[in-house]
């Protein structure tokens, strides 16, 4: 150690968070070991004894955890730079809001979040004990052996030569070989973070972490029901692991679309889902989750699917400890945009994964035999038939997705080298499309179907104005939407027509069950709303990513010469960008776009103004997409912009942009010219072909004006029309300027120098600065409120689903 | 169970089908030399830019066509076209991911996944770098 003593450093607040840390650590392994004891007591008064001292050890861990998480927001919060993490997660310029961000931004403080729901969850359920059945000290304890391992993931301490965890309250000095650090006045240099990725500034990055991390962390508890029923034999946990399993679902699948909305909002891949492997993750273990809690249900009522249900509700937490390896350990590496960056703990988040993954299956078919179900058979016309074969499906599809998202993986063991498919997006969707079209038909037909067995004649009696509906839904849809996805082919055209029918059975089908048969009672109606939700976020996803359509396909300012058929290029020639000058219009399909001008808010961020006049009508809009320079990556990064219809969405971002900050020097150069003559400029000449007057025959009464028909031709044999004019509006003279922008030209009219010889007089301004230009892409996504609104209403109905069933549980 | 084994049978053999048919889709890495000799299929290069060769790129002429070179880490190098902007901090990147064939004699990218030094979260090596500001 040396003695320097450094000036200015906070040290007490470091210290107490790395207290705290190790606190937990300990508080959770005497949590778990007590609550084990409890479990396995045989006697009434043991089990109490050691039921106190676990819960003891419990509210010491979770408030240690709780406080830890302030004591790093508030190294956050108050620009304490000495710490490492503040220092490269934060800078003293970040409003309050994104101070959150930071927190989630780094490994350590999610980790930190994710045990802080936990806690929080934990809390819960040991104060209603009595309601969750006499397992629950197994339960208990599986929660804090998670937690246990979540610590270890904070505590930073070093065990001979293994780092055990990373510290979050770790000094810069510590970590940093920089010869400043050894000055005892360092903190005089280290004035300021060095911030927050450009792209996690965004709203939906200060809320997107917290829920995701609820839905983590709510599903161990599903799992700790099912492992505690497996230790004891003892099935009988359904009923109260299922309000807990349906608001993981609800929030997990929130957390899931809200990072959808973030990456649609902030990310510029030009949509709201990529299959990106961080994605995928997430949305695997939410799929297994739903495929849990319907076979779960299926169980409570007939008894069987109770093995499907110890597997799907088993794996759903450990495919959350999976894609947390598969996220944070770095091993996604090339196949990722957006993964954790390893921090070096890679044997310890394998370690954590299998020590949960072995025991587990160990158990689970260690019980197998005692897992009895009747062996008497489904009807096929009986809801548990196709509630089953509906799990199955859902989890099948987690399977091939996962499958497909693990071969960094596989790469990695076997020394392989495969690659990503050349569409990765398209392998997963000419796949996923066949599982939501059977899911939206199930959805559909699953709550008609009885129990046991439906008799053909209600069925159909019942189904058959759903049906009707939805042939007619299905129609206006087609007739007034369409779908414009040809670019795979007609089979696959043909697939998304059959899934936007399925989904709007789904959506019709639930209403109508609803209204009908349950009579529109708002007590019953969680599985309804639920489902509706659900085929609305299918019915969103297929129509707006099918019927998206890029506005700024470029036409302009390309040679003609050279104009390459998009169909021709071998890679699909993408053409999306468009350059846009500051001030001069732009056609793009429906609308005609002006970069008016661009402003700067503070030091990083510039904020461009966009006018969107409709051609059809006088109907117009501002958008304002902004860059933001990269503090972390020197560059910028653009924040996308969007134009919010009921129907639709306009969609812009900004690909690059051109940064004249010195002034345009360069003037107009006075040339007399006339009818026929040509005078050249750097890069060529230009013509002038003829004089229009008054050109335009609905201009209004009073006004005169002169058009000069130019025509410029570059030294590459590029032509460009060109037609300065001036226009007098009574006793106004307008100037009408005119651009050649793939030259740098501008083109004025001055005046008429002879008449009678029909001498003109022009200006050439040629200039390298000559406007301000961006490149952007923009999309229309139709109907792309569908999806969120789905999300909503799903996720209400799982909460309803939650509160129903929590009801029952009091009420029994 | 029985009508239930089979339905899980005929699902499971799906699966199956479905990513046996995904390998069929997949590609492979690939280096500049292997890639030429496998003209016209899709590959997945590992590269880093060639400085010595300029970037051609203009918005103004066309935002959609970049032109540069690279070199992978035996020395192999080729020319790259990618019809789309230039992604931002190319060409600080310390390694570059295209997607995409070789024709003739240029490598036509479909996509390009840039790796820097600090992309997404911080990256403890990058920061190990004292930042300029504070040395004096």
């Amino acid at each position: 150690m040396n003695t320097t003593t450094f000036i200015g450093e906070h040290l007490l607040p470091g210290q107490i968070g790395y207290f705290l840390a190790i606190l937990s650590f300990v508080a959770a392994l005497v949590a778990t070991f007590s609550f084990a004891k409890a479990f396995y007591s045989q006697t009434i008064e043991s089990e109490i004894q050691w039921n106190k001292l676990a819960k003891i050890a419990f509210v010491i861990e979770a408030v240690s955890i709780v406080s830890c998480f302030l004591v790093l927001f508030y190294l956050i919060y108050n620009h304490l730079f000495e710490y490492k993490y503040a220092y490269s997660h934060s800078d003293i310029s970040l409003p309050f809001q994104y101070l959150l961000s930071c927190f989630w931004e780094g490994q350590e403080g999610s980790f930190l979040l994710w045990s802080f729901w936990h806690s929080v969850l934990g809390l819960i359920v040991m104060t209603k004990a009595k309601k969750w059945g006499k397992n629950i000290n197994g339960v208990m304890m599986v929660i804090n052996f998670v937690q246990v391992c979540l610590a270890t993931m904070i505590v930073g301490l070093y065990i001979f030569d293994f780092k055990l965890g990373s510290s979050p309250f770790i000094l810069l000095r510590h970590e940093m070989t920089w010869p400043i650090l050894s000055r005892p006045d360092y903190l005089q240099f280290v004035k300021d973070g060095t911030g927050l990725n450009t792209t996690l500034q965004n709203y939906w990055m200060v809320i997107h972490p917290p829920v995701l991390f609820l839905g983590f962390a709510s599903t161990t508890i599903p799992f700790a029901f099912a492992v505690a029923g497996l230790l004891k034999k003892d099935n009988n946990w359904m009923d109260s692991a299922l309000p807990w399993a349906t608001f993981s679902a609800g929030i997990f699948g929130l957390g899931i679309m809200m990072g959808a909305a973030w990456a649609y909002e902030s990310l510029n891949f030009g949509g709201y889902w990529a299959w990106d492997p961080v994605e995928n993750a997430s949305l695997v273990p939410w799929l297994v989750l739903v495929a849990g809690i319907h076979t779960c249900l299926v169980y409570r009522k007939k008894g069987t699917s109770l093995k499907a249900t110890y597997l799907f509700l088993g794996l759903s937490f450990l495919l959350v400890l999976y894609s947390t390896f598969l996220t944070r350990s770095g091993i996604l590496g090339d196949t990722s945009v957006h993964a954790f960056t390893d921090l070096g703990m890679n044997a310890q988040l394998l370690g954590y994964l299998l020590i949960f993954v072995i025991p587990y299956f160990g158990l689970f078919f260690y019980r197998l035999k005692d897992l009895k179900e009747p062996q008497e058979e489904d009807e096929i016309s009986s809801r548990e038939f196709w509630m089953l074969v509906g799990s199955l499906v859902l989890f099948l599809s987690a399977v091939v997705i996962i499958a497909i998202t693990s071969i960094p993986v596989f790469n990695k063991i076997f020394g392989t080298k495969i690659a990503p498919p050349e569409d990765p997006a398209f392998a997963h969707n000419q796949v996923q499309i066949f599982v939501a079209i059977i899911i939206g038909i199930l959805t559909a037909i699953g709550q008609y179907l009885k129990f046991k067995a439906t008799s053909a004649e209600n069925f159909i009696k019942n189904i058959k104005w759903p049906l009707i509906v939805t042939a007619l839904l299905s129609a206006i849809i087609f007739y007034f939407i369409g779908i414009a996805y040809e670019e795979k082919g007609i089979g696959y055209l043909g697939a998304l027509y059959v899934g936007v029918v399925a989904a709007t059975f789904g959506i019709v089908a639930n209403a109508f069950y609803w209204f009908n048969i349950l009579k529109g009672k708002l007590k019953s109606a969680a599985a309804s709303v639920g489902h509706i939700g659900f085929t609305m976020v299918l019915l969103g996803i297929l129509i707006s990513s099918s019927n998206k359509t890029v506005l700024s396909w470029n036409t302009t300012g390309i040679s003609p010469l050279k104009e390459d058929n998009a169909k021709n290029n071998p890679t699909g020639n993408p053409r999306e960008n468009i350059t846009l000058f500051e001030g001069v219009e732009t056609d793009m399909g429906k609308y005609m776009v002006t970069y008016q001008r661009d402003t700067l808010d503070g030091l990083d961020k510039r904020f461009f103004e966009l006018n969107f006049k409709e051609k059809k009508s006088d109907h117009s809009f501002l958008l304002y997409p902004d860059v933001l320079k990269n503090n972390k990556m020197e560059g910028f990064s653009a924040n996308p912009s969007s134009k919010h219809y009921w129907n639709k969405d306009i969609f812009v971002y900004v690909t690059s942009f051109q940064d004249h900050s010195e002034e345009d020097t360069t003037s107009f150069k006075p040339h007399q010219i006339a009818i026929g003559d040509t005078i050249f400029y750097s890069n060529g000449y230009i013509k002038l072909d003829n004089v229009l007057i008054n050109p335009n025959p609905n201009a209004a009464a009073g006004t005169n004006e002169l058009v000069l028909q130019m025509t410029v031709t570059s030294k590459e044999g590029l032509k460009f029309e060109a037609k300065p004019g001036i226009l007098l509006e009574g006793m106004t003279l307008n100037q009408e300027l005119d651009t050649v922008k793939a030259q740098n030209l501008v083109l004025s009219f001055n005046k008429v120098v002879d008449q009678k010889k029909g001498i003109l007089e022009i200006g050439v301004k040629e200039s390298a600065a000559l406007t301000n230009l961006i490149t952007l892409k923009v999309y229309e996504f139709p109907f792309i409120n569908i999806l969120w609104l789905g999300i909503i209403v799903m996720t209400i109905g799982f909460m309803m689903s939650s509160y129903a069933r929590l009801k029952k549980l009091k009420s029994k | 169970m029985k009508k239930m084994h089979v339905v899980l049978l005929v699902l499971i053999a799906i699966s199956i089908v479905v990513l046996i048919s995904y390998t069929g889709d997949l590609s492979s890495y690939e280096t500049v030399a292997s890639a030429k000799q496998k003209e016209g299929k899709f590959v997945n290069l590992i590269v880093k830019m060639d400085k010595s060769i300029p970037v051609d790129y203009d918005p103004v002429k066309d935002p959609n066509l970049l032109k540069f070179h690279v070199q992978d880490s035996l020395g192999g190098k080729i020319a790259v076209v990618y019809h789309n902007t230039m992604p931002t901090d190319m060409e600080k990147s310390e390694r570059l991911v295209l997607k995409g064939k070789v024709q003739g004699e240029v490598f036509e990218c479909s996509s390009i996944v840039m790796k820097c030094p600090s992309k997404y979260k911080d990256n403890p090596n990058a920061m190990q770098e004292q930042p300029v500001t504070i040395t004096n």
